[in-house]
């Protein structure tokens, strides 16, 4: 086994600083890396960019030593080396901040952070340093405060501190702006470039074309695994680095005019409700009116009531009387299944084990809802060939990739089990949709199809909310949006009338209402 | 080192081949634990699973073993695939014997049809309600059901012994804790003269139909079965998660209490302390091994059965200890628990590791 070096130990000039040959890493069924190779120099912000699916993260994974390659060399300032687990890669100098946080709730900000560190601390002295690395760095923490108060941005710095204690000389960032706000990924930004100018190797994973525009040195495309092209992220346009991401052009949304009969589809008045859950979100007081025809969008950060919210409207949560009426009938008192009755579609965010059972097959699938359709009955009895039918229009209508109406629901992809989901709710005609982030964990592709279908429905007459938290998207396909954050809701606008900038705002400055 | 990787897919195949599989290895070490009990394994084999089936007696002792353990049995499975683990069943049957009882006793005497049939509804009625109870506490105050259901056994158990003992107790008895023998209007009749085979199996075979068509195709066993698998999906559907624990413990309650009706009215005949011997808990065995599927449940009912009587034949013939049947038993859990770990996992493949280790 290996001893790793001092992980001070410079690399030798002009050597770079990671270097990996030939990395395979196979998975019961799939290869999640065949054959990549990569390069990153000393003070270079490299991106590697790729869709969901696409193994960027089995590949980071690879980096900090969570997993072992099955094939390929890893190259350390000049020296082949095995990272056995990601004590050792902490010990070389490689810090990783994770997509999603680990971070206990209970617990203050130094606490946390002493819990990730592997060698003896003293927490006085200890919070000192979290103090002077964070203002040296332009991320701001109070060392003494309780997790749980903090928000989802303060959070990830307290990951990103955590990281720059020991004195990385290669950080790993996951997705780090998919939970942030316009304003703070900037802020973010800025820190990263203060990194990279002393000497810090970043290698930034996203999907998010324009960000990587405008940060990184240079990048690394993956698609299926295995490594499509390499760039240099100012030398490219946005298209010609799609093209090399998903192996075509970036597909558009239409969103013609809605020309039907005009009407009140979804309303909630005054809508106040206690959240269950000690770390929740509380909602307070929200207004919203969702016409026929129109697609109205929320944006804010997840954890800001998103999850209350949509409890609330599904039926999950009952609420007050008169407090959700759903094509001006009262609803607010009625479950789920009641409110499915009345007209209602709903698609929620976690596709496996809440909108579909994970090992069922996909056409017992189509009955958790559909059960209510007529020829779903035979004597009281469930008709499973009317289920399979069900299933299999749905697969062909939207296009879902699968072996047959038969196949669990949990071997389909991300992307085609949300086109079946969706598929499913659609077609039992409903007369609002529900749709809570339409497209999260969906390839470019589908993504495309899910927002046009999205645009579709609406146009022939259904309401439809869309929660959401990529903003680019809400842009794209609603025709008023609104920011819920703190649980407030900020009035829905036209999106001509506004732009990213300003809903950017939005999200933050309720939020700071809600600590004032 | 990690011996075993998660598959991509649960194993179709695994999950019916685990059963077969877990028997075998049961026979395996039940051949070894012969062999060092110092009886050889083929005498033993065939006198456990051979010899009781040479007679009419012992198909009808199989059957009318293997009756209350599948009906209990089918109960227990619709609970199981809702992730409601009833294991009070013995508790529940205890309880159905003694409102079944109940009614034998205060119409001693009469010849009238209805005894009998209203001895099987008392007897639903007390599996029933002691299935109930358990599902009050969870409903209400979030009483975990498994601890419920196992010490509510207790309960039955000590108001059966004070029952026998004090109000019911056989005044000619011999201070025997028993009650009365019953009349023939409160007992099954038996199917074949000399026989102890009796008309309960019908029950048991309507009931293995109705489970079969209810599971297969009814709307609240689909219900069940997402809550059970996916608690968030039936929350999103609607489906009620306390319908499905009041649900799944009265008919489990309820399916217990039908088989200790049959039991008293049945080859015992009065109340009695020792009226199951744990036919409430072997039906846990047998529903998993069943694979809570209503046929398969038939199939491990009757192999349980064959643990019983060849447990018993092995006493007799073999002055085998009388632990040996709650051995094969626990064996038959034990490796069916451990093969259907291979339903989701599989044994890691060895690969060729290409990383080359260079010394520091």
């Amino acid at each position: 086994m290996l001893i790793p070096p001092p992980h001070n130990h410079p690399a030798p000039p002009g050597e770079p600083r990671l270097s990996l040959s030939n990395i395979t890493k196979r998975y019961p069924g799939v290869v999640a890396n065949a054959d990549v190779s990569l390069t990153v120099m000393p003070g270079e912000i490299h991106a590697v960019l790729g869709e969901n699916g696409a193994g960027k993260s089995t590949l980071m994974k690879v980096i900090y030593g969570s997993i072992q390659a099955d094939e390929g060399e890893i190259q350390w300032n000049g020296r082949q080396i095995v990272i056995p687990n990601p004590a050792a890669a902490r010990k070389l100098g490689i810090g990783m901040v994770f997509q999603h946080f680990s971070l206990f709730e209970t617990l203050t900000v130094t606490e946390n952070i002493a819990l990730a560190l592997d060698e003896p601390f003293d927490l006085a002295a200890l919070a000192e340093r979290v103090k002077i690395v964070s203002e040296k760095y332009g991320l701001p923490l109070d060392p003494h405060r309780l997790v749980h108060s903090l928000s989802v941005g303060e959070r990830q710095r307290v990951e990103i501190v955590r990281c720059l204690l020991q004195d990385p000389q290669l950080l790993i960032l996951d997705e780090p702006t998919s939970v942030l706000t316009p304003q703070a990924v900037r802020k973010l930004f800025e820190t990263l470039r203060q990194l990279a100018s002393e000497g810090v190797s970043l290698l930034y994973i996203s999907h998010k074309l324009h960000e990587i525009q405008e940060l990184c040195d240079s990048a690394t495309v993956m698609r299926g695994g295995r490594v499509t092209g390499h760039c240099k992220p100012a030398e490219e346009s946005p298209a010609s680095m799609a093209r090399m991401m998903i192996g075509r052009d970036l597909p558009v949304c239409v969103a013609p005019e809605y020309t039907g009969s005009v009407g009140t589809s979804l309303e909630v008045r005054n809508l106040s409700l206690e959240s269950p859950d000690p770390f929740g979100v509380s909602l307070k007081d929200v207004n919203l009116r969702v016409a026929r025809g129109e697609v109205v969008g929320i944006a804010g950060i997840s954890g800001n009531g998103q999850a209350e919210l949509l409890a609330a409207l599904s039926g999950e949560q009952t609420v007050g009387k008169g407090a959700i009426l759903l094509d001006g009938v009262d609803v607010g008192q009625l479950n789920a299944g009641q409110r499915r009755d009345k007209g209602l579609g709903f698609v929620p965010e976690e596709r496996l084990g809440r909108g579909a059972v994970p090992n069922m097959p996909l056409s017992w699938n189509a009955m958790l809802t559909a059960h209510r359709q007529p020829e779903m009955r035979k004597y009281t009895l469930l008709d499973f060939a009317a289920a399979r039918d069900f299933a299999k229009r749905c697969i062909e209508r939207f296009d879902v990739r699968c072996n047959g109406e038969q196949s669990v629901a949990r071997s389909l992809s991300g992307g085609n089990l949300q086109k079946f989901i969706v598929g499913r709710e659609i077609m039992q005609a409903p007369k609002v949709m529900v749709i809570a982030q339409p497209t999260w964990g969906v390839d470019v592709g589908a993504s495309a199809f899910l927002r046009q279908t999205i645009l579709d429905i609406s146009r022939s007459g259904v309401g439809v909310l869309v929660i959401s938290e990529e903003l680019d998207e809400l842009f794209e396909i609603s025709d008023r949006i609104a920011v819920l954050a703190g649980g407030r809701l900020s009035e829905a606008v036209p999106k001509e009338q506004t732009d990213v900038e300003r809903i950017g705002l939005l999200m933050v400055r309720n939020t700071e209402q809600e600590a004032a | 080192m990690q011996l075993l990787e998660p598959r991509a897919t649960p194993s179709k195949l695994m999950q019916w081949a685990a059963p077969p599989i877990a028997i075998c290895l049961t026979l395996v070490v039940g051949a070894v634990l012969f062999w060092s009990l110092g009886v050889s394994p083929p005498k033993a084999f065939y006198v456990f699973f051979i010899e009781p089936l040479e007679t009419s007696n012992g198909w009808s002792e199989l059957v009318l073993k293997a009756s209350p353990l599948i009906l209990i049995a089918q109960g227990l499975a619709l609970g199981f695939r809702a992730r409601i683990y009833n294991i009070g069943a013995e508790g529940q049957l205890l309880m159905g014997a003694i409102f079944a009882s109940a009614v034998a006793i205060w119409t001693d005497g009469s010849t009238a049809w209805w005894v009998l049939p209203a001895m099987v509804l008392a007897g639903a009625l007390g599996g029933g309600l002691w299935g109930a109870l358990p599902a009050w506490l969870k409903t209400h105050f979030n009483a975990e059901e498994t601890l419920t259901t196992l010490m509510l056994t207790y309960v039955a158990t000590f108001f059966l012994s004070w029952l026998v003992s004090v109000p019911w107790r056989d005044p000619g008895g011999s201070n025997f804790p028993q009650s009365i023998m019953f009349g023939d209007a409160a007992l099954f009749t038996p199917l074949f003269e000399g026989l102890r085979i009796n008309t309960s199996v019908y029950i048991t075979i309507a009931a293995v139909v109705i489970f079969q068509i209810f599971v297969s195709r009814s709307f609240t066993a689909f219900q069940l079965a997402v809550g059970g698998q996916a608690p968030a999906a039936a929350r999103y559907a609607g489906f009620s998660a306390r319908k499905a624990v009041w649900l799944s413990l009265i008919i489990s309650g309820l399916t217990a209490g039908i088989a200790g009706a049959g039991e008293v009215a049945g080859p015992i005949g009065q109340l009695t302390l020792s009226l199951s011997p744990g036919y409430g808990y072997a039906a846990i065995i047998v529903a998993w091994v069943g694979r809570l599927h209503p046929l398969g449940i038939v199939l491990s009912g009757f192999l349980m059965a064959m643990i019983y009587i060849g447990g018993d034949a092995g006493q007799v013939s073999l002055q085998l200890p009388s632990a040996i049947t709650g051995l094969f038993q626990g064996m038959l859990l034990f490796f069916l628990l451990g093969a259907d770990a291979f339903v989701n996992y599989r044994i890691k493949r060895r690969k060729v590791v290409q990383l080359n280790k260079v010394a520091a």
